[in-house]
């Protein structure tokens, strides 16, 4: 079977540990998984039970969420299980493609805490293995130089970064994942939120995101907009995390993922990275929950499996969770799985989930309103037309949407 | 050539082309006509890392059996086409009532996706495909002067921009215009304007698009039109120049119309390709100031976790045929005519 | 031919100097960047910061660095994927040149009406975005259990090459008298033979000329490559856009730029090797359209 060499060190002390060909797996396990730091340990780490009964094959695919619905529709499934978010699996779940794990647990599943299942309608379809969020990334001297303290709410990131500017310290304080499409989307989400706002009726797929808290979320973007690189609406992660670590910024509301990577010592100064701290995500309007959304990172089994794969998949993905591989690569992510230490990097998610910040939401309709944020929220930004106007656009860009699926 | 002769010869490259492409035109074609069935939805409790949530979630197995039975989903006509992400007839007509004068007309029009879109893309492609045949032609009239030596080398590298993957073309060349990399700090210092970004207004990203899109097909045509010079009669040529023609009408009156049927096999190739641009968009990190029909279909595709529209994406692949249908319409009329004098 | 005036010359030179220099200055600067740093090579505080080397410096305490080149080869195994492409590309351009050469003789043979409304149907065919046409595939694959090997995805390249081949080979075809193999058919060949023993040896320059461009298409895909393949069957791009990080992690961008340097070098003997041969087809070929 292929073998992926590019396994961390830490993961090689799990392999030779539990290296025993099939580890008790009779059946044929397909993996597919994004492809990053935590999905490279969790796979390698079931890759270790290949040979002998068992038949494990991985792929790691940037482009995993395009292939998960097809994949799963398929009987037998292309991939016997897969990696989800709380926004893929949703897509699953509406198909109706995620089998029950609640069985295989009784039998395989002892190691799993009780806030890794993912329960629906009383029912496990997803066992999470790791937490995101974005949060706050703080410059501690340039905050020292400007004579601010870390701000907690959005309305003292604009305070600090009119005295951060005021001074002459930098151009642009604040920087943002605003690209327009999924992140710019994203940010709307994170905010609104912040203000308490609902995207749709209660109960109902209609939308209602016409109304005040939609143009005060709008309104605090574009104040925020005001202290960023003019640049802002084609910044994805990648450039902030760019811009952070040539110390042109001082303040961002980044994914905890990426928090490693900014203090790794590789890209940066050493003056930038020891003054890089990390917090929960500010709150905006008086809230009092950070403004953010909490992801989770999972494992489904495809219902169309067969019994025997079924199990092969969950054994597999439970050496995969194990504790051994969180313990050998604990910097790789914030971990749920049972035993492993929190990182350093880790805090902001923590401090953000403490907050009481929300999940994202795991309604079926929210990835057509996701998408319709990501496409019209930048003309309001770029001064094309009023708060009510884009806010209306988002509805009716959504109706049409939704419409199509079924929804409305 | 008899007809069972001509088909032994076509069938692999029918068959195919059949399969692969015809039929999912079809399918797609069909598609674009249907929505999915209506959703039943129930309000379950949702646990997880996070909490608790009373959610909303579908009930798969009750809209099984509609599936089952009509696997395509409701029949919608051309609803798709005309609905607020497309065509949009209602709110092109509401905006024709509201009155407001064309500013306040074409503004409407211009803040719905489909238009938005679409003026990019024709302003795109009728800026481009002319650019890239005059650039071409002259760097293939210049190469043609060379000596044979250094035409080698010079061949090699002018078809650099085309051979470079275009997903890594564009993301070092978005980084060179950035107000901080090569490009974009000469053109600050150029134009004395600290400020000077070409990624925040419109304008200045639809001109690097379309720069950018002359640059990556410029060598296309350029190989085309070399290999045409050197077929042009050399006879012709000095006759012209004996009876007097400056080098420019020689070029004007011999060298043009001999390469005329290749500026119609550019143009067309440009046109279609041109129209369908993508690459760019997504490379650029262009989609709040400039997006395409295709990266609209993309969008639909891929732009959000778990909310794919195909048939919103059906409806737009046709729109997309169908453009080209039309911005081909008179080069083919004109194939058309030479084959029938041909036949 | 006479001389030409001075300033024409200069005229000329000057211009294709230009032209040269914007054609090749990206490529150049993405050579001299792939032996440095991200932080230099990507800098977002000053792009000299690429000439000097200060970051990469101070991270790997020499001006250039092999990091790059050495993480996409040795440690993600590149090489896998350079394997992979090779296959690929190889096989696509064979066999597409097999069948558009077949086609393409027959549609510029033979007479009938039908033949044109063919080339324009391939036209239209050739207009539908690849992106749809992938997505539409996904299902059927992972139904039929082909998703994911090279010979689904050679064979779907070549389906969507075709139109472009047939084209331009039937226009090549157009401008090899027909006088030739039709004598040769006088003489007793059958069609076939006539093909095989009077048009093939004739037509290598117009195969080759369509080949680069087939071999451009398949080398340089993405839309395709990177939902039909699966992780050990991946080509070079969709390799190189993995090591880009997404909207949550951080990537390795210059094992991206290594690896595009790299794959750029087989494409200069490829073209170097056959730019006689480019230009020689298309004189005989699309000119007279």
């Amino acid at each position: 079977m292929y073998m992926r060499t590019l396994v961390a060190a830490g993961t090689m002390a799990v392999m030779s540990s539990s290296a025993y060909a099939g580890c008790g797996i009779y059946g044929s396990v397909k993996v597919l998984a994004n492809d990053f730091p935590a999905t490279q340990a969790v796979s390698a780490a079931m890759r270790a039970c290949d040979g002998g009964s068992a038949d494990i094959t991985v792929n790691l695919n940037k482009d995993h969420k395009d292939l998960i619905v097809p994949a799963f529709t398929a009987n037998p499934p292309e991939f016997t299980t897969s990696h989800v978010t709380n926004s893929t699996l949703v897509a699953v779940m509406n198909d109706g493609l995620a089998m029950p794990l609640d069985d295989l647990i009784a039998k395989h599943g002892a190691g799993i805490q009780d806030m890794q299942k993912v329960t629906i309608d009383g029912k496990v379809m997803a066992i999470a293995f790791m937490a995101n969020a974005q949060h706050l990334f703080y410059r501690k001297d340039i905050l020292d130089a400007a004579g601010v303290g870390v701000p907690t709410t959005y309305e003292e990131v604009l305070a600090a970064a009119e005295a951060i500017k005021s001074k002459g310290l930098m151009d642009y304080p604040i920087g943002g994942t605003y690209k327009a499409g999924w992140n710019l989307g994203e940010e709307f989400v994170n905010m609104y939120l912040g203000h308490g706002g609902a995207f749709f009726k209660p109960g109902t797929a209609e939308p209602s995101v016409n109304n005040a808290k939609g143009v005060a979320t709008l309104e605090m973007m574009k104040a925020l907009t005001g202290y960023m690189n003019p640049d802002y609406l084609t910044h994805d992660s990648n450039a902030i995390q760019a811009e952070w670590e040539a110390g042109n910024i001082a303040l961002t509301n980044l994914w905890g993922s990426r928090a490693g990577a900014v203090t790794d010592g590789e890209g940066s100064t050493p003056e930038i990275e020891s003054n890089t701290m990390f917090a929960a995500a500010t709150s905006v309007a008086g809230g009092s929950v950070p403004s953010t959304t909490l992801w989770w990172d999972g494992f489904a089994i495809a219902k169309n499996a067969s019994a025997a794969d079924a199990e092969a998949s969950f054994v597999a993905m439970m050496q995969g969770l194990s504790s051994d591989m969180a313990a050998a690569n604990a910097s790789d992510a914030n971990w749920l799985i049972a035993g492993s230490e929190p990182r350093a990097a880790g805090v902001g998610v923590v401090a953000s989930a403490a907050g009481g910040a929300s999940p994202y939401p795991m309604l079926p309709w929210m990835g057509a309103m996701h998408g319709a944020l990501g496409a019209e929220v930048a003309d309001f930004l770029q001064g094309n037309e009023s708060a009510e106007q884009t806010l209306a656009d988002i509805e009716a860009a959504y109706t049409a949407a939704a419409t199509e699926k079924g929804f409305l | 050539m008899p007809h069972r002769t001509f088909l032994t010869f076509i069938w692999p490259s029918a068959l195919a082309m059949l399969l692969f492409i015809a039929l999912p035109i079809i399918s797609v074609g069909v598609q674009s006509l249907h929505i999915e069935h209506e959703q039943v939805v129930e309000t379950v409790k949702n646990c997880g890392p996070f909490g608790c949530k009373e959610v909303e979630v579908i009930n798969a197995d009750a809209t099984a059996q509609l599936q089952a039975d009509k696997p395509l989903g409701r029949f919608n006509g051309l609803g798709t086409y005309t609905n607020r992400n497309h065509l949009a007839f209602e709110e092109i007509s509401a905006a024709m009532q509201a009155g407001g004068g064309p500013g306040a007309f074409f503004g409407a029009v211009f803040n719905l996706p489909f238009y938005k879109a679409l003026a990019f893309t024709l302003t795109y492609t009728f800026v481009v495909t002319p650019f890239v045949l005059i650039l071409g032609f002259f760097i293939a009239l210049s190469v043609n002067r060379l000596p044979g030596v250094v035409k080698g080398p010079t061949i090699f590298v002018s078809l650099l921009p085309m051979i470079v993957t275009p997903l890594i073309g564009s993301l070092i060349l978005f980084w060179m215009i950035d107000s901080r990399g090569i490009i974009g700090g000469t053109l600050q210092l150029i134009f004395d304007d600290p400020d000077l970004s070409l990624k925040a207004s419109p304008a200045l990203t639809w001109i690097t698009l379309i720069i950018y899109g002359v640059w990556h097909h410029a060598p296309f045509a350029f190989v085309v039109f070399y290999a045409g010079l050197q077929t042009v009669p050399k006879d012709t040529l000095e006759s012209a120049m004996i009876d007097g023609a400056s080098r420019w009408q020689s070029v004007v009156h011999v060298v043009l119309p001999h390469l005329a049927p290749l500026v119609v096999f550019i143009a067309l190739i440009q046109l279609m390709d041109n129209f369908r641009v993508f690459e760019p968009v997504v490379g650029f990190n262009a989609e709040a100031n400039a997006t395409s029909l295709s990266w609209i279909i993309y969008n639909d595709l891929r732009g959000s976790d778990g909310a794919t529209l195909f048939s919103s994406a059906a409806a737009t692949s046709m729109l997309t045929i169908t453009g080209v249908c039309i911005l081909l319409a008179p080069v083919v009329l004109r194939t058309w005519r030479d084959n029938r004098q041909r036949a | 031919m006479t001389r030409s005036p001075l300033w024409l010359s200069v005229l000329s030179l000057g211009f294709l100097a230009l032209w040269i220099s914007v054609a090749s200055v990206p490529f150049l600067w993405t050579l001299w960047g792939s032996f440095k740093v991200e932080a230099d090579f990507f800098s977002k505080q000053d792009w000299r910061y690429a000439l000097h080397g200060i970051r990469t410096m101070a991270e790997t305490g020499g001006a250039f660095t092999g990091a790059g080149y050495e993480g996409a080869w040795i440690k993600e195994e590149f090489w896998k994927a350079t394997i992979n492409t090779a296959i690929i590309t190889c096989s696509v351009v064979t066999i597409s040149l097999t069948l558009g050469t077949l086609g393409g003789y027959a549609l510029a043979r033979s007479g009938f009406r039908y033949a044109f409304w063919i080339l324009i149907i391939a036209l239209i065919f050739r207009a539908m975005p690849h992106i749809t046409l992938v997505s539409g595939y996904l299902l059927p694959f992972f139904q039929l259990n082909i998703w994911g090997h090279l010979t689904t995805t050679i064979i779907v390249m070549v389906a969507i090459n075709q139109p472009f081949t047939l084209w331009m080979l039937h226009s090549f075809f157009l401008n090899i008298p027909k006088d030739l193999d039709e004598s040769a058919m006088v003489d007793g060949c059958t069609r076939f033979q006539a093909f095989r023993y009077v048009i093939i040896p004739v037509m290598w320059p117009g195969v080759i000329t369509t080949g680069l461009f087939s071999f451009l298409l398949a080398y340089n895909d993405f839309a395709l490559t990177a939902l039909l393949l699966t992780e050990e069957n991946q080509t070079m791009v969709p390799k190189i856009a993995g090591f880009l990080g997404n909207a949550q992690e951080q990537g390795n961008v210059m094992y991206a730029v290594s690896a595009v340097v790299s794959a750029t070098a087989p494409l200069f003997v490829l073209v170097m090797v056959f730019q006689r041969q480019i230009v020689s087809g298309l004189t005989a070929g699309a000119v007279k359209g």
